[in-house]
């Protein structure tokens, strides 16, 4: 029981550091840059930004504002954030997951298969036109950056065609969710085609399933219970930061849509000097990519079994 | 096999899309009473005393009344007062306000509540970035400080329906300042989550970073004239995406259009682009702190009149801004705007000035005038400006300048501290509808004063032109002011705004006004033709 408890207190323990570096290095660097969250354009009369100031607690010693923050994590609270003053950080997140969520959910579930799906018809037509043309297909997906692909997808689909809306946002209309979930999932759906294809070029010249294939297996067999743990493996260490990364929303097809999700936090909240929200997304965001490793890292066992060993 | 698989798939999508694209037209034209406005970027707060930026206040208009309010061409009409009258001194208003006025929750609305409204925004302790929009009611600055208690306000509430509002000096523009969210009423439980409002409309849904939908209130007391019932409000942060949006027949009304496409609009959309002359004025400051702009008068002079306004008008901007010479701009209703003789002096004349002006401070072929900086934030027009700026400097005056771009909120903060600015980008909107709004910008001790101009004789005038009962002679206090201000050179004028925007040619009931403010209660859909 303590063997296996042991590396994971240890995990957790090493995961607490991690945020807490993340956290202050984030906190520094914010209070670091010049300019602050009440500048603007018409920046407030002295007395208002005074009291702006007490009432975030800007006019303590930094260290102090430090403890407080910190203090604050421990009891779960990430603050009130600066542009948005009736707002609290933790709601600023929670209801912007969601959004970022289900779209970033559905952009990878269709890369996982459309690129899983590309990746393997490819390797198995390898060299030959198909491959090519699917290939380079790929490479144009993962080329094309966001904010070239979504308002190109915009102009076909919604002012073209006329099929979909141009953007905005509504739980009850589903036709909302199309044009984004596509802007977000093609450059992955390249990477994944790609590195599908390299994953299982590789392991269909493995010895076991050279016998395999000796031994008369169907192809669908061979792909299925004996290729797709070995290829997995890589899609996995991929998809980990991957998913973080996507489920937490993406700026320019949030911005480009109007998606009320978290994504736009990331770089609005810095352009506003919201100190609070930074080091919320922040913080949030790190722990979901450790999350993930730490699940990515759990499943490498179960799908190569010379790694339980250890 | 999964190559097999693909058409027939295909097939099922084709009539999933045809059957999204029926539901589609379906919505479409149930909800054809819904206006779909732009807002640009996601609004700071719905607390009327403490929202800060222009997508707050579109939708405070909606959602609340103020006792006086705007009619579409930007005149002042009486709101939810129904008139008011002004004593014999000029410092006291009484407003009437209309029989039955009630909150969007069925309370009745009180005059106590519009001078609660009233003492929240100088109450220090709401930290209100627009309270000293109300310096003019009497105590309101002491109370801003610190020094008196809210409740001392010169408010005072006769009746239900009466309101007396002291001012320590005649203020002519003061009805103005009525029409701002800062003097909206406030309902006594106001801090809930979603506390009711006075308007035309009432917040139905806020999916933040998304929209707002307000839905029209049945309480209102003009309810049955509202013709529009549901009024939407979008984040557009991406003046691109909004206006792609725009043409999907997603919006009825943007908020800004894509920089740079103003002919393909005008071209592509004559009866929906809609440009209007706006209360803004775009100038360079200059920082009067330090040398050299300090020591040199003349330099100051010869780099205003070395700017060729027309043409960063026409051929920079061309939007339809029109050239400044002073600081109070041409769409300021009942104000001929300055313009000094030399803005109609040919290019030759004004540069032969400019170098003479250079040479009464010393400045020639022996002692070359000093390297400048011109200062500003990121974005396209700022930068493009200062490049043609810097050029007709070089070309005709032979002065160098560094153009220095910053990050905005590094700006704002050299810009307020005044440490390292020299020439800086600056504009100013007017709060309300009157030349104070912009000359009191320039006041030795206003905290938005960024150029350090201290000029007792300036402030004298506007004290004189504030004490100043008579309309006329006010009017000419004012000019004089402007004039003086010119002539001390704290800034460079460049030009006045336009607001600007996409609009459904079926939308009727509003007009482009000088202040860009626009109440959907106006508004109504043409009927689609037969």
């Amino acid at each position: 029981m303590s063997r296996r408890l042991l590396p994971a207190l240890r995990g957790l323990l090493g995961a607490l550091a991690t945020l807490w570096l993340l956290v202050t290095l984030t906190f520094l660097i914010m209070r670091s840059a010049p300019g602050g969250p009440f500048d603007s354009e018409r920046s407030p009369p002295r007395e208002v930004a005074e009291r702006l100031a007490a009432a975030y607690h800007l006019d303590e010693p930094l260290v102090q504002q430090y403890g407080r923050y910190l203090g604050g994590l421990l009891r779960g609270d990430l603050g009130p954030s600066f542009q948005y003053p009736d707002r609290q950080v933790a709601e600023l997140i929670a209801e912007g997951l969601p959004v970022s969520a289900l779209i970033g959910g559905l952009a990878l579930l269709l890369a996982l298969l459309l690129g899983g799906l590309i990746g393997t018809v490819a390797a198995l037509h390898r060299d030959r036109p198909q491959d090519r043309l699917l290939m380079t297909l790929a490479l144009l997906g993962l080329c094309l950056p966001n904010f070239v692909l979504a308002p190109l997808l915009v102009l076909l689909f919604a002012i073209a065609l006329g099929w979909l809306p141009a953007g905005g946002w509504s739980w009850q209309d589903p036709r909302t969710l199309v044009l984004p979930v596509l802007a977000l999932a093609l450059p992955q759906i390249g990477i994944l085609a790609r590195l599908v294809r390299t994953a299982l070029l590789e392991t269909l010249h493995q010895p076991f399933l050279r016998t395999a294939r000796a031994k008369g297996v169907p192809l669908h067999r061979q792909l299925r219970v004996h290729a797709l743990r070995p290829v997995a493996l890589p899609v996995l260490s991929y998809l980990g930061p991957a998913a973080a990364a996507t489920l937490t929303g993406s700026v320019v097809v949030e911005q480009i849509f109007g998606l009320p999700g978290i994504g736009r936090h990331f770089v609005q909240a810095a352009l506003n000097r919201d100190y609070t929200l930074v080091l919320g997304v922040v913080l949030f965001y790190g722990a979901l990519v450790l999350l993930f490793n730490a699940l990515v890292d759990a499943l490498y066992p179960r799908l190569d079994p010379r790694l339980r060993r250890r | 096999m999964p190559t097999r698989c693909g058409p027939r798939r295909a097939a099922r999508y084709r009539w999933l899309g045809a059957l999204g694209l029926l539901a589609g037209l379906i919505a479409g034209s149930a909800s054809a009473a819904v206006l779909r406005k732009g807002n640009g970027p996601e609004v700071d707060s719905l607390d009327p005393q403490r929202a800060r930026g222009v997508p707050a206040a579109n939708v405070l208009r909606d959602l609340y009344e103020g006792l006086v309010d705007t009619a579409p061409d930007g005149r002042l009409r009486p709101a939810a007062a129904q008139g008011w009258t002004l004593s014999e001194d000029g410092r006291a208003y009484t407003f009437e306000l209309r029989e039955n006025l009630r909150w969007s929750n069925g309370d009745a609305l009180t005059a106590e509540h519009f001078a609660a409204g009233l003492r929240r925004a100088v109450d220090p302790a709401t930290a209100s970035q627009y309270g000293q929009l109300l310096a003019p009611i009497r105590h309101a600055e002491a109370i801003r400080r610190g020094e008196r208690a809210p409740a001392e306000l010169g408010v005072e509430v006769l009746g239900p329906r009466r309101l007396r509002i002291h001012l320590h000096q005649p203020t002519p523009y003061f009805l103005g300042l009525l029409t701002h969210a800062t003097s909206y009423p406030r309902h006594p439980q106001a801090g809930l989550q979603a506390p009711p409002s006075n308007g035309a409309y009432r917040l139905h849904e806020h999916v933040l970073q998304s929209h707002l939908t307000l839905h029209r209130n049945p309480h209102y007391w003009n309810a049955a004239a509202v013709r529009i019932d549901t009024v939407q409000y979008w984040v557009t942060e991406d003046v691109n995406a909004e206006f792609q949006r725009y043409r999907a027949g997603g919006l009825d009304w943007t908020e800004q259009v894509p920089a740079g496409q103003i002919e393909r609009l005008r071209r592509d959309y004559p009866d929906q682009l809609q440009v209007h002359p706006y209360l803004g004025l775009s100038y360079y400051g200059l920082n009067l702190d330090h040398a050299p702009l300090r020591d040199h008068p003349g330099l100051r002079r010869a780099l205003t009149l070395a700017i060729d306004r027309e043409l960063l008008v026409q051929r920079v901007l061309g939007n339809g801004e029109a050239p400044a010479y002073g600081f109070v701009p041409l769409a300021m209703r009942g104000y001929p705007a300055l313009r000094p003789d030399w803005a109609d002096w040919p290019r030759e004349r004004r540069l032969a000035a400019a170098r003479a002006a250079l040479a009464a401070d010393g400045f020639g072929a022996q002692r070359p005038p000093p390297r400048l900086q011109i200062r500003f934030n990121t974005h396209d027009d700022h930068r493009k400006v200062a490049v043609v700026v810097a050029a007709m400097w070089r070309q005709w005056l032979g002065i160098e300048t560094e153009l220095v771009n910053e990050e905005a909120r590094v700006f704002f903060q050299n810009r307020r501290e005044r440490r390292l600015t020299q020439i800086f980008r600056a504009a100013w909107i007017a709060d309300f509808d009157d030349p104070a709004s912009f000359l009191e910008l320039l006041r030795a001790d206003n905290p938005l004063n960024n150029t350090g101009h201290a000029d007792p004789g300036y402030d004298a005038l506007l004290d004189a032109a504030a004490a100043e009962g008579d309309a006329g002679r006010r009017l000419a206090l004012l000019q004089q002011a402007e004039q003086r201000l010119i002539e001390a050179l704290p800034l460079i004028p460049l030009n006045s705004y336009v607001s600007k925007r996409l609009v459904t040619p079926r939308l009727r009931g509003w007009q482009g006004n000088a202040m860009d403010q626009h109440y959907s209660k106006d508004a109504w859909f043409e009927e689609a033709r037969p």
